[in-house]
């Protein structure tokens, strides 16, 4: 079983829903990427998203984008996240990498996913590869036993629900709201609806992202997702003024209260 | 290789084009696609396209044969599909008032487009002031200001023009931004996407709107010459132009057609925007096509003095015809193009977009092969859009002014 899938479980067994936490790869440094993951671990994270710095990252608003205009600035290359994967990944906390499709391509579909394995790696979440054009990915995942985290949205149709269901290991990444990464004020209404379509379409996990950025934010979708994913709001402590060690500490603070979010999430109302 | 080469419908070009992009947008390309079927099975929407192609846009664009040119061109016989007497400009009218059409059909209020060379983005706003749309042209912080005669165009017509500062600032940048707003506003938005790439169905789609370039085209050589031409040339940045005048004569196997690349400074200088000749196949903005990119798969920034060729990808039917051999696809340079747009002007009084002027050169080049084989060849280019827009970069090509005159594109506040 997939390691994801594994801690997700633990989690619902334990009643609360998991913390995802998203950081850029080399971002502002690829050391100093190890240490804020690490940090992000520390604080409460129970699953961490390493993102590839690309060129053309669609799904991401101003602050991501920003982050991963400084990590490939600063020189990252995507073979850094074997480098990261293999600092992290001692913490029994699984960790995926988040990628546009084009680097893998580059790379090599069946090459990457060995790599990714074997630096141990738990999958890979793709925002702009559909199932449908995700054979060779597929492949090489299933040969590899990688999670393959594909995402679905308020748009999405039973039947595409049912697919991307099909397809995916470790998780269904549900989006939110339409529109791209990035705090806000509230989390889509149709978040909630959208959890509950994905499961009735045959999903055993699934986790949110999008928009959360707060305690009580996170504490509402944990009430009924299996994860909550959190990324723009780990990485804009980061973006922020002081040293180095005082952005990290800005952004432990974040990270323990969300992680507080999702462990006060079904205290009252149970699991939902 | 399927029989006819003609109107291909995707999503698959051999190997090339999909889908490539967040399940968001699946919805709204599978309504698009939807609704494009409809329209095409509806014979009312061919008759209200025709209507607004005769009355508004001004078809047919005639075609005019060049000998002053052509004598700089081995003497060959050169004609020109005269896409740049165009309402607005250029070719990109033919796919904004089809796709503009669609929008309405859709029932969506709002619009959205790319531009580079402000072209598409000005045709767009055309359109939406013609249908009452509300219109948002995203548009490289760069290109504003290369380009600014159009910014001031598109806010004429009513547009927003949002100068986009991320990334190289140019065209596919202004594409990640549409891509961006599109995901977030899908219910109320049609992205009109101005060229043969991007995500099925627009390869097809925007290649069906623009097709009627070649099929008009075709017709007019076998009236004029009485018989077809031996080269079909075309500039290709993302591609519509050149798949548009391309597709009526896919099946004539002995018309070659010439694909012309934005080679810059030079494709080996690593400055340039010839996907083909110098990228390699990958996936960018929806697609899988030849594109610009580095050992690590990120996009490369592409050079071209055109901006409406600037941009590091290219529509995946393009890659496909290099790929089974039926295109061919070349590089011309920043000067060579320059050159030629001079040429055309002084000798036959047409100032062309810098963009066509690739396709110029491109003949040219092909003219003099032809005589230095002893052939005898009839040449058709395709004339895709006038050089109004770009007057001032000429005259600093050509220091056609005194240093430090007010050219009117440099400093604008975009």
């Amino acid at each position: 079983m997939s390691a994801t899938a594994l801690r997700i479980d633990e989690l619902k067994g334990e009643g609360r829903a998991a913390l995802v936490g998203y950081l850029p790869v080399g971002f502002p440094t690829v050391d100093e990427s190890v240490v804020a993951v690490e940090a992000l671990i520390e604080s409460g994270a129970d699953i961490i998203e390493l993102g590839i710095p690309y060129s053309d990252p669609v799904m991401d608003g101003a602050t991501i984008q920003h982050a991963v205009d400084v990590a490939l600035s600063a020189g990252a290359r995507v073979r850094d996240v074997f480098r990261v994967l293999e600092a992290v990944s001692g913490h029994g906390v699984p960790v995926l990498a988040m990628t546009y499709f084009n680097p893998v391509l580059r790379y090599g579909v069946e090459a990457f996913a060995r790599d990714l394995a074997a630096a141990g790696g738990a999958g890979l979440i793709t925002p702009d590869l559909i199932p449908d054009e995700a054979a060779e990915w597929t492949a090489a995942a299933d040969a590899h036993g990688l999670d393959k985290v594909f995402l679905v949205a308020p748009s999405s149709t039973p039947e595409r629900l049912a697919s991307t269901a099909a397809a995916s290991r470790g998780f269904v990444y549900a989006a939110s709201t339409m529109g791209v990464t990035g705090e806000r004020a509230t989390v889509g209404a149709r978040a909630s609806e959208l959890v509950a379509a994905t499961r009735a379409a045959g999903a055993e996990r699934v986790c949110v992202g999008l928009g959360v950025s707060r305690p009580e934010q996170a504490a509402e979708v944990g009430r009924y997702a299996d994860g909550v994913i959190v990324g723009s709001a780990f990485v804009r402590p980061l973006l922020g003024e002081g040293t180095f060690t005082q952005r990290v500490d800005a952004m432990r603070a974040v990270a323990a209260g969300l992680a507080e979010g999702v462990r006060t999430a079904r205290v009252d109302g149970g699991v939902a | 290789m399927p029989e006819s080469l003609q109107n291909l419908q995707g999503p698959y070009f051999g190997e090339f084009g999909g889908r490539y992009v967040p399940e968001a947008l699946i919805a709204a390309l599978d309504e698009l696609d939807t609704e494009y079927q409809r329209a095409v099975a509806d014979p009312g929407f061919a008759t209200q396209l025709a209507d607004l192609h005769r009355s508004y846009s001004g078809r047919p664009s005639i075609i005019t044969e060049v000998p002053r040119f052509a004598a700089h061109a081995g003497g060959t016989r050169v004609f020109l599909k005269r896409e740049d007497l165009n309402h607005t400009g250029s070719h990109k009218i033919n796919n904004v008032l089809g796709q503009a059409l669609l929008t309405k059909r859709i029932g969506k209020k709002r619009v959205i487009a790319e531009t580079g060379a402000g072209q598409h983005g000005v045709a767009t706003a055309t359109a939406a002031a013609l249908f009452d749309l509300e219109c948002v042209v995203y548009m490289g912080e760069e290109d504003t200001q290369r380009q600014a005669l159009n910014v001031a165009r598109m806010r004429l017509l009513g547009a927003e023009v949002v100068p986009v500062t991320t990334g190289s600032r140019t065209l596919k940048d202004a594409i990640n931004e549409a891509l961006r707003d599109w995901v977030t506003n899908v219910d109320s938005t049609n992205y009109v996407f101005g060229t043969a790439a991007g995500p099925h169905p627009f390869p097809a789609m925007v290649r069906d709107f623009q097709r009627i370039i070649g099929v008009e085209a075709r017709q007019q050589m076998l009236d004029l010459v009485g018989r077809l031409p031996d080269v079909v040339a075309a500039c290709v940045g993302g591609g519509s132009n050149a798949i548009g005048i391309f597709d009526a004569f896919l099946d004539d196997e002995a018309v070659r057609l010439v694909g012309l690349e934005a080679g810059g400074d030079g494709v080996s200088t690593g400055r340039h925007a010839s996907s083909i000749t110098g990228g390699v196949p990958g996936v960018l903005h929806g697609a899988r096509s030849y594109l610009l990119q580095d050992e690590d798969g990120q996009t490369k920034e592409s050079h071209s003095i055109s901006a409406g060729l600037d941009y590091p990808g290219v529509g995946p039917e393009h890659s496909y015809l290099s790929s089974i051999g039926r295109a061919e696809y070349r590089p011309v340079t920043d000067s060579e193009a320059m050159e030629a747009l001079r040429l055309l002007s002084r000798t036959e009084g047409i100032i062309p977009a810098i963009e066509s002027a690739h396709a110029l050169a491109g003949a040219m080049r092909l003219g003099r092969e032809a005589q230095e084989a002893g052939r005898e060849e009839i040449i058709l280019v395709n004339l895709s859009g006038r050089g109004d827009k770009d007057v001032a970069t000429a005259a600093r090509w050509f220091e056609l002014v005194d240093a430090g005159a007010d050219l009117g594109a440099e400093g604008v506040d975009a």
